[in-house]
């Protein structure tokens, strides 16, 4: 259980560090969504399922969900700017 | 009694030539002063522009990619927060080092708190979970104020996010939807009745085994983000609108409030309280636990797709 | 240096990842990757208590068979402080998030250098 731990951690170190170095935003977001379904399955290994379950749900699901969702906003916004910018260009 | 004056005499006084100032009656300057009308104040825009400009070029060079102090600046800021951080783990890991030993008893975390509520924990609340009777009935003050935490963040996306009606982006935005995407729709049907029970599951055996209201919450307001994704927002403002959420953490909330308010009451007076405990291990077992489960998982629920809804759409 | 470093090597990590979601506060120019780095400092801070109140060879705090001795289960208590701050968490990301889509709507970039540079502008 211990090495199993032991390598669990490290792969939550390896998650941190590559959240930063990542180039694509997506990309960290997935690397962050994997971040907290390690974490999940570390809160078992400690003895406390309670964690476990809110975290599986909360951490990994609805916290992604809405960082996926703020993106999408965010290209949303960028469209309809380009489509008024182009609109004002034409008149 | 001060002496009468003639009328020529009080002419003289300084209080008759102050009063005569005072009602404008006589302005002191006439005659006496040179005056002129004031010259006419006209705008001169060339040189706004050209002091706009001028302050325009020194806030590019100043904030510009050349600007060699800035970038120094920059530099120093990055290696001096590295440093700072190295330090900082170096100071951790020192403290770590000298923190009593992981998993043994001698901790100072295990005192007598935690071993009331393991030993006398099942007795006085009748939940088999402690966890959930700790954060339910000896902590359930501070669970209340999570509740209305995720209420007030609710209230403030609102306030932020909130899209004014006439403008563009709120009808805009629905561009973005999915169309009617045939598989993604298939597999909703089948997952999101599966994915709502299992959250109730979880709500409704809080206090038998691992779960509760929170984790129980996040699972149904996940399957009800998976049903918009599917369907739109046609279909979910069928059943799901602001009114609806407004009332239903109203009434969780309330009903919260006035539940605990009666716990604690009895409680604290040694008075006889009419909620029974059950026999530990039934469904419908330890006291008021069940129904604030039932209620902060409705609180979660709904704020979870309150928060999907209004990052999509600006609203509910 | 004490005794414990590789015992403790659970809270080493946790003081590890706590100091790395810090870097990321600092050093990330992106407003996303900062909240994302204020999110790994939490489950840092949470993996902190857990591993304080673990108890090696005991199970988890789910009464079984009636059995309410101390030393069968482990601390209740980081449990519950953990469950009330991981929800807490998602209402604060999601606040961060509105904001930060504000942000966007007002200056059409995630770039905090870029947003500061802008407001310096305007304010003249």
């Amino acid at each position: 259980m211990t090495a199993f731990q032991i390598i669990l951690m490290g792969i939550l170190i390896i998650c941190a560090i590559s959240v930063s170095f990542s180039k694509n935003l997506l990309n960290s977001i997935l690397i962050y969504m994997s971040f907290s379904l390690v974490m999940s399955i570390l809160w078992i290994c400690l003895e406390s399922p309670d964690l476990a379950i809110t975290e599986a749900a909360v951490g990994a699901g609805i916290t992604s969900v809405l960082f996926f969702v703020m993106l999408k906003k965010i290209q949303a916004i960028e469209i309809i700017e380009t489509e008024k910018k182009e609109a004002s260009e034409d008149e | 009694m001060s002496k009468k004056r003639s009328a020529e005499e009080y002419q003289k006084t300084f209080a008759f030539r102050f009063f005569r100032w005072l009602h404008g009656e006589k302005d002191p300057y006439v005659g006496e002063v040179e005056m002129r009308p004031q010259e006419e104040y006209h705008v001169d825009e060339e040189a706004i522009l050209r002091h706009e400009k001028e302050h325009d070029a020194i806030l590019d060079r100043v904030y510009s990619e050349d600007n060699i102090e800035l970038k120094a600046f920059r530099r120093l800021y990055h290696v001096t927060s590295i440093l700072f951080c190295l330090f900082l783990i170096a100071l951790l890991l020192v403290t770590v080092s000298y923190l009593p030993a992981t998993g043994t008893i001698e901790r100072p975390v295990n005192n007598e708190v935690a071993v009331r509520y393991i030993e006398s924990g099942l007795e006085e609340t009748g939940a088999v979970n402690i966890v959930a009777g700790m954060i339910l009935d000896y902590r359930a003050f501070d669970t209340l104020g999570e509740s209305h935490v995720l209420f007030v963040a609710t209230i403030t996306v609102l306030i932020l996010l909130r899209m004014n009606k006439k403008g563009s982006q709120g009808i805009n935005d629905r561009i973005f939807e999915p169309k009617n995407d045939t598989i993604l729709q298939l597999v909703a049907t089948f997952l999101v009745p599966i994915i709502i029970i299992f959250g109730i599951y979880i709500i409704l055996n809080g206090h038998l085994g691992p779960g509760g209201g929170f984790s129980g919450g996040a699972v149904i307001g996940a399957g009800l983000v998976l049903y918009l994704n599917a369907f739109g927002f046609a279909k979910t403002e069928r059943f799901f609108t602001e009114k609806t959420y407004k009332w239903v953490c109203f009434f969780s909330l309330s009903f919260y409030c006035l539940a605990k308010s009666y716990s604690f009451y009895t409680g604290a007076n040694q008075l006889h309280s009419v909620i029974p405990k059950g026999t530990p291990g039934a469904i419908l077992s330890s006291g008021l636990i069940l129904p604030l489960n039932i209620a902060v998982g409705l609180v979660v629920a709904c704020t979870i797709y309150a928060f999907y809804a209004m990052f999509r759409k600006g609203g509910f | 240096m004490g005794p414990n470093l590789f015992t403790n090597y659970g809270e080493a990590v946790s003081a590890i990842l706590f100091c790395i979601g810090f870097t990321n506060l600092l050093l990330q120019n992106n407003l996303i990757k900062k909240i994302i780095g204020l999110n790994i400092m939490d489950s840092a801070i949470y993996l902190f208590l857990a591993e304080k109140g673990y108890i090696a060879g005991r199970v988890a705090p789910i009464v079984v068979d009636g059995v309410t001795s101390t030393e069968a289960y482990i601390n209740p208590i980081p449990s519950g402080l953990v469950l009330t701050g991981i929800v807490v968490s998602v209402s604060v990301t999601a606040l961060m998030l509105s904001l930060t889509i504000r942000l966007y709507m007002r200056y059409h970039t995630l770039d905090l250098d870029e947003i500061s540079t802008l407001l310096k502008k305007e304010g003249k």
